[in-house]
């Protein structure tokens, strides 16, 4: 199986670390720490929609040249659970190369330990959420 | 001990208005004895974010289903939950949320399968409660607990079963997905999530009536003679008529149940929860494509 990038190895253990109680308020605090969107994505120009999540979602991938790769999210404050989604990966992949990125398993977030608090079908908002930054990646390198 | 209807709704013309409040209503009784308020939400933190001062939260997927048998939880299971919340069997429970009252209603709907005799919407939901600038909080209440007997649930009355569904062909059904998902069309896009289902299509004879287009921007729901319009003129349904809606997995249909039931009054109308996921993929149970109507 392949590693995780060093931070999200590190969201995932903090989650499994937990009782369920305590992930659901780890979750709203990786959402709270989802940096603002800077000026060249206002109006989302150049943001892609991800239609499998439940609320509004929209995201930006950045490559640098064979260096490392930048993760924009927009999420509406209404919709915390997708936003907190959005804060795993950002707080996860931002900095990594366009191979670790690629290499992260699609299911890695059932390590997160949320299947029994979050539903099916928000999980695979992230799942997709994942989908489209590699979809991003690749189209970049 | 029940609380006053709100003579808001009342005016409304709708057929059950003591089922709905207005937020003006809320926030005058808020606090009162008799009542306790309930979030139930799409989205699982969106309650840990801020909420109507004193609502306790109650979350369909933990604590409305049992995980085990793919049914909603029992007698015991539901009075446990309502001691727990502070709710007793003569609370007033006003129920409100996200996105138009989606799962708020579906938290109603499963309190009517208990028989809890006040249970009511706040109209609008969190939505309009918070455009209006009223009071959120983060301040989690500690409920009291309460006495809340063992009822046993009855699904007779607004639950059909898909052998049920199989038995009313023929007569009438409100499909309240999406015009895609509808005729079927949804099943071949691609990176779409499929939902489980490996046939794309409705129920034979399911008039499409979308649930969201019972309310209006605010959240709230459309006046009486819009819903008439929409359900009778359109859909070609009449109040003495046995119903049955379905969508998904019964949440968005549990919407336009509420619409049927309590703002249009209708005797007699199932919501079929197995809904597509289960009829979609049963064996020889027939299914229609295309726009149908």
């Amino acid at each position: 199986m392949s590693a995780l990038p060093a931070p999200l190895e590190e969201v995932v253990e903090d989650f499994a670390a937990v009782a369920p109680r305590d992930r659901l308020q780890l979750l709203l605090e990786m959402g709270q720490e989802l940096p603002a969107l800077p000026e060249r994505f206002a109006s989302r120009a150049g943001m892609e929609q991800v239609q499998e999540c439940q609320s509004p979602l929209f995201l930006a991938v950045e490559v640098e040249q064979a260096g490392p790769v930048h993760l924009w999210f927009d999420a509406p404050a209404e919709a915390p659970t997708t936003r907190g989604f959005a804060g795993i990966l950002r707080t996860g992949l931002e900095g990594a190369s366009a191979e670790q990125v690629l290499a992260v398993p699609d299911d890695f977030y059932v390590r997160l330990g949320l299947a029994e608090l979050v539903s099916p079908l928000r999980l695979r908002g992230m799942a997709a959420m994942l989908a489209r930054v590699k979809g991003q990646v690749r189209a970049a390198s | 001990m029940a609380l006053p209807v709100d003579a808001q709704a009342e005016s409304a013309g709708y057929a059950h208005p003591e089922r709905l409040v207005s937020t003006a209503w809320l926030a005058e009784h808020l606090g009162q004895p008799g009542l306790v308020v309930v979030e139930s939400d799409e989205d699982v933190l969106l309650y840990d974010t801020g909420h109507v001062p004193g609502s306790v939260k109650v979350d369909w997927h933990t604590e409305l289903n049992d995980p085990v048998t793919r049914d909603y939880v029992d007698g015991e299971r539901f009075a446990a939950l309502m001691r727990a919340k502070g709710i007793s069997r003569d609370s007033t429970v006003v129920i409100y949320g996200d996105r138009n009252n989606w799962w708020a209603a579906y938290a109603l709907w499963v309190f009517t399968l208990f028989g809890h005799p006040d249970v009511r919407l706040l109209d609008g939901g969190r939505a309009k409660w918070a455009a209006e600038g009223r009071e959120l909080t983060t301040a989690v209440p500690e409920p009291v607990a309460a006495d809340y007997p063992v009822v046993e649930r009855d699904d007779s009355r607004v639950r059909a079963f898909k052998d049920d569904v199989l038995a009313h062909l023929g007569s009438p059904l409100i499909d309240v997905r999406s015009p895609g998902e509808y005729t079927g069309e949804l099943l071949h896009m691609p990176d779409y999530p499929q939902e489980g289902a490996v046939r794309g299509g409705h129920v034979p004879g399911a008039r499409n009536v979308p649930w969201a287009t019972a309310a209006a921007e605010d959240a709230t729901f459309r006046p009486l003679e819009e819903l008439r319009a929409l359900y009778e003129g359109g859909a070609g349904l009449s109040p003495e008529d046995d119903v049955v809606v379905y969508c998904r997995i019964g949440e968005r249909s549990s919407h336009t149940w509420f619409v049927l039931t309590h703002l249009l009054g209708y005797d007699r109308v199932r919501n079929y929860d197995g809904s597509w996921t289960e009829w979609g993929n049963s064996v020889r149970v027939p299914i229609e494509t295309g726009s149908g109507q």
